[in-house]
């Protein structure tokens, strides 16, 4: 089994309000430092089978479809092999 | 022979009741409502996508009610030239499932905007538009993820194709960033398919059919559908 991790990031030429937002609030803070804040999503989940290409094939497919939209994001995925318990 | 309306319920439609009060009981049109989990779509001629927050809007809005099973039967019947109406989080569902281009963004305030708002009808070439009797109607919006957003290309294609059927605008039709609820590109308040036989808009015209409330302008958009149904 595999534990999967999935990050979408909204792609660079797009608005991310979200991120502007908070980028707001953290001059607020006093962040100065501070730029380009942009807000994604973090996503994990485990697939159950040990034949990578299985694996790889369904987080993809997963991430492609459901989980980012590929018009305005883009998904980046790692995974690590773990116990079954 | 009138055209019967089905209404796709998904969990956290809100806007279905709302629309088969519309076309039922306001207009008179044969409705039934269309569970999410069926695939049959009952022989409606026109399918209505409600307004809401189907599946709590997880993920983003209208990516996950785009695989429920009835969407396969939808699909299809769009394929087949079938008539579609998408309202709100019905458009949303429509850009998810590809069936219109482009996608929705949060809108540019960051906050849920209720209020009336005017569209202009800059298309009346279309079966959804053809016999309204108005430049602009008033309709009220209900949204957080009403900004449209689609690529230059993409954007340029709804230009030269026509698709672009309603802007916000004034109240008497003037088209700019000032009369823009949520930061939609080109004010872009409705479009169709190429084809024109789906339609996906932001403001709901459902919300605007009962004489009572004072404004009926939502009618205009399903009586002139009818009509050209008829005609056909």
């Amino acid at each position: 089994m595999y534990k999967a991790t999935v990050i979408v990031k909204r792609r660079k030429d797009i608005l991310d309000p979200q991120g502007k937002a908070a980028e707001q609030g953290a001059k607020l803070l006093g962040f100065n430092n501070v730029s380009d804040t942009k807000i994604g999503k973090y996503i994990e989940f485990f697939v159950h089978s040990n034949d990578l290409t299985v694996v790889e094939k369904e987080i993809k497919e997963y991430a492609g479809k459901l989980l980012s939209n590929p018009i305005i994001e883009d998904f980046e995925f790692k995974y690590e092999k773990v116990d079954e318990t | 022979m009138k055209p019967k309306f089905g209404i796709v319920v998904f969990p956290g439609s809100n806007c279905d009741h709302d629309s088969f009060y519309a076309l039922n009981k306001n207009l008179g049109y044969e409705t039934v409502f269309l569970w999410h989990k069926d695939s049959g779509l009952q022989n409606s001629d026109v399918i209505i996508l409600p307004g809401g927050f189907s599946y709590g809007d997880y993920l983003r809005t209208g990516s996950i009610a785009r695989f429920s099973p009835i969407m396969n039967s939808v699909i299809d019947f769009a394929k087949k030239g079938g008539i579609i109406i998408g309202i709100c989080n019905g458009f949303q569902i429509l850009l998810e499932a590809g069936l219109l281009p482009g996608v929705m963004l949060k809108n540019n305030s960051l906050k849920f905007i209720c209020k009336n708002v005017y569209i202009k009808v800059v298309n009346k070439n279309t079966v959804f538009t053809s016999d309204i009797p108005k430049d602009v109607l008033e309709l009220p919006i209900a949204h957080a993820e009403g900004n449209y957003f689609a690529d230059e290309d993409t954007i340029k294609q709804l230009e030269d194709n026509d698709q672009i059927v309603f802007q916000y605008s004034s109240s008497d039709g003037k088209i700019s960033g000032k009369w823009n609820p949520n930061g939609s590109k080109l004010n872009i308040a409705g479009i169709v398919n190429k084809k024109g036989n789906i339609l996906g808009m932001m403001p709901h015209p459902e919300r605007n059919c009962d004489p009572l409330l004072g404004n009926t302008d939502g009618t205009f958009i399903f009586n002139s559908l009818v009509s050209n149904l008829i005609t056909i």
